[in-house]
């Protein structure tokens, strides 16, 4: 590493920042693109799950409120890929690496949604464990995309409380709508284990040692857990892991995530990965002649 | 049902379809800034159908969720431009296009109508329509040279016309410059089999549990 | 063209830059802009930028001492306790 990089590197780990017109170490730029990247990728294909349910949606009030979520959700995407578009990434690049499948998207976006109680446990327990990530990025050493992560939370915010109140309404409803909470909880708990990643120890991990993320995976995992299992149990619904448990210490122990579970399905192999990449260079194809007619004079 | 229902019923189920009909775009627009944009257009025509709904709702004893979800397809009184499924630029701008420029006339004349309570809700619906117009207004702009844009508002104009009512077509003819052949209108009160379609997506969940809450 | 967006959160408040926003044109800029950063009506105002008419200051000439413009520039403790001595007076 060349004096410069170390002596950058020493003034993140400091609590320094950088703002896009600094010099950044190539390692760090790249780094730092790929991870901002992969995050606004996701936003972007977090859509399409969530989307059909606007259409299905039971009452006018959940309806506007599944679009108003949906559409924060693709202004997320806006905000991130603008900062990753300023560090010299053209967004059509990246659209394009997304559909190759050459950049990634978070696991939880690769699976099917089946039910309106899918709705409830996404926008509550699947945004939960995006907003613990999200807050640790309000410190990221990189300035333009720690600014825009205080949108992003704050719109968060939202969608857990719409997403704890379509819960609400489904298990203090009938027993079939407490039903589909349970069920999916079933579906989604795999999932939601495996979103913070491996328990890769932080100081290994190259996104924490140029402070681009400001905690570690397990330390994300933990605070998921003891944020959400209470309020999970308080109503009476059941995690679907009998090895869950909190220690004395505070710590919670659990079964073991399926780790190859989350290689396959993050590299493209999910059960709804190719379908919904297909779906969006669909559209993306067919209305290609409306950017251009944009971009002419 | 009083004319009045009727009426609050037609400008509601306008409303409601093509909010689902524009909210379909949400996540696929041509760009993220069009897109976070059209998603408010929807948000917003949901949000009139249900003030209209609200209204109709009182004289009917019923609610706003029960009109705008529990009837039957062919108890809807939309106009067949909203049931459309336009899942292509040029024909969604063309219909966002046309379908101002009908609400405008219609909203102008129930403004000046002798029904306070109507008018003072057209009112507020045409102040949040300002920016729908001038969203419509941009684009259209923008794609008038492009020959798909040109053959879909031929194309949508006949149902354009269906609208507004009988009396309120040559006005639009005039705001639009197209012409106001009837011969060629699809009239209000007759259905496409699209919108049974769109129906059967919209209340599947609702359907699954009847007067459950959700 | 990037845009950058500036909001004013209430009346009375500075303009603080809030992000970007890529269009064709001003109208477009403005259609987009307003939503992303004012469809909850959180925002008073905007101000919307082409970049380009962005013109930023970064460096500054730091040769000579400038501390007499500011205020911890002036040490007056001493010759203030010394006035007063004189003067025969306790602080106000």
């Amino acid at each position: 590493m060349d004096a410069r990089t170390e002596e950058f590197l020493a003034y993140v780990q400091d609590g320094g920042q950088a703002e896009s017109t600094d010099w950044l170490p190539d390692e760090y730029r790249q780094k730092l693109v790929k991870f901002i990247e992969m995050h606004g990728n996701s936003e972007l294909m977090g859509v399409l799950p969530e989307r059909e349910w606007i259409l299905r949606a039971p009452t006018l009030q959940r309806k506007l409120a599944l679009t108003a979520k949906v559409q924060d959700e693709v202004g997320h995407a806006q905000l991130i890929y603008r900062v990753a578009e300023d560090l010299g990434k053209p967004r059509d690049q990246m659209l394009a690496d997304l559909i190759s499948g050459k950049a990634k998207f978070h696991n939880v976006f690769h699976y099917p949604t089946k039910t309106w109680g899918d709705v409830g446990v996404i926008a509550w327990l699947v945004d939960a464990a995006a907003i613990i990530s999200q807050k640790a990025l309000l410190k990221c050493s990189y300035a333009p995309y720690a600014r825009i992560m205080k949108k992003i939370c704050w719109e968060e915010s939202f969608h857990i409380l719409h997403g704890r109140d379509v819960i609400l309404a489904l298990v203090t409803g009938t027993d079939m709508q407490r039903e589909l909470v349970q069920e999916a909880l079933d579906r989604w708990w795999g999932p939601l284990m495996q979103f913070h990643g491996n328990p890769i120890p932080r100081e290994e991990d190259p996104m924490y040692i140029w402070r681009i993320k400001s905690q570690g995976n397990e330390e994300a995992r933990q605070q998921f857990l003891e944020g959400y299992v209470p309020q999970i149990r308080e109503l009476g619904l059941t995690v679907p892991d009998p090895n869950l448990r909190r220690g004395d210490d505070g710590v919670w122990t659990y079964s073991e995530p399926d780790w190859d579970e989350l290689r396959s399905v993050v590299t493209g192999h999910g059960p709804r990965s190719q379908e919904r990449l297909a779906f969006r260079a669909r559209f993306l194809e067919q209305e290609k002649w409306v950017r251009d007619t944009l971009l002419a004079a | 049902m009083s004319a009045r229902a009727q009426r609050l019923l037609e400008l509601a189920d306008d409303e409601l379809i093509l909010g689902w009909r524009d909210s379909e775009w949400t996540g696929i627009a041509p760009t993220l800034e069009e897109d976070v944009a059209f998603s408010s257009i929807a948000q917003n025509e949901i949000g009139h159908a249900r003030a209209l709904y609200e209204l109709a709702a009182t004289e009917l004893g019923t609610d706003a969720d029960a009109l705008a979800f529990d009837r039957q397809p062919d108890e809807y009184r939309c106009a067949q431009l909203v049931e459309l499924r336009l899942m292509d630029w040029a024909h969604t701008i063309a219909r966002r296009y046309l379908y101002e420029e009908a609400d405008r006339v219609r909203l102008e004349a129930l403004k000046a109508g002798d029904d306070a309570e109507l008018a003072g809700l057209a009112a507020k619906i045409d102040r949040e329509e300002t920016y729908h117009r001038l969203h419509a207004e941009m684009w259209a702009g923008r794609l008038r040279d492009e020959p798909r844009f040109r053959s879909a508002i031929e194309e949508l104009w006949p149902y354009a016309l269906a609208v507004v009512d009988e009396g309120q077509r040559a006005e639009l003819a005039r705001r639009t410059g197209l012409s106001v052949d009837s011969t060629q209108t699809v009239q209000r009160g007759q259905h496409t089999p699209e919108l049974a379609e769109l129906w059967n997506e919209m209340t599947e969940v609702r359907r699954s549990a009847p007067g459950a809450t959700w | 063209m990037v845009f950058e967006v500036f909001r004013q959160e209430k009346k009375g408040q500075p303009f603080t830059h809030a992000g970007s926003v890529v269009a064709p044109d001003a109208a477009f800029a403005d259609a987009w802009a307003r939503e992303q950063y004012g469809r909850r009506g959180e925002s008073e105002a905007l101000w919307l930028v082409p970049r380009d008419a962005v013109h930023q200051v970064t460096e500054w000439a730091d040769e000579f001492d400038l501390k007499y413009r500011r205020v911890d520039g002036y040490s007056i403790k001493e010759r203030l306790r010394i006035a007063r001595e004189r003067a025969g007076t306790t602080p106000a």
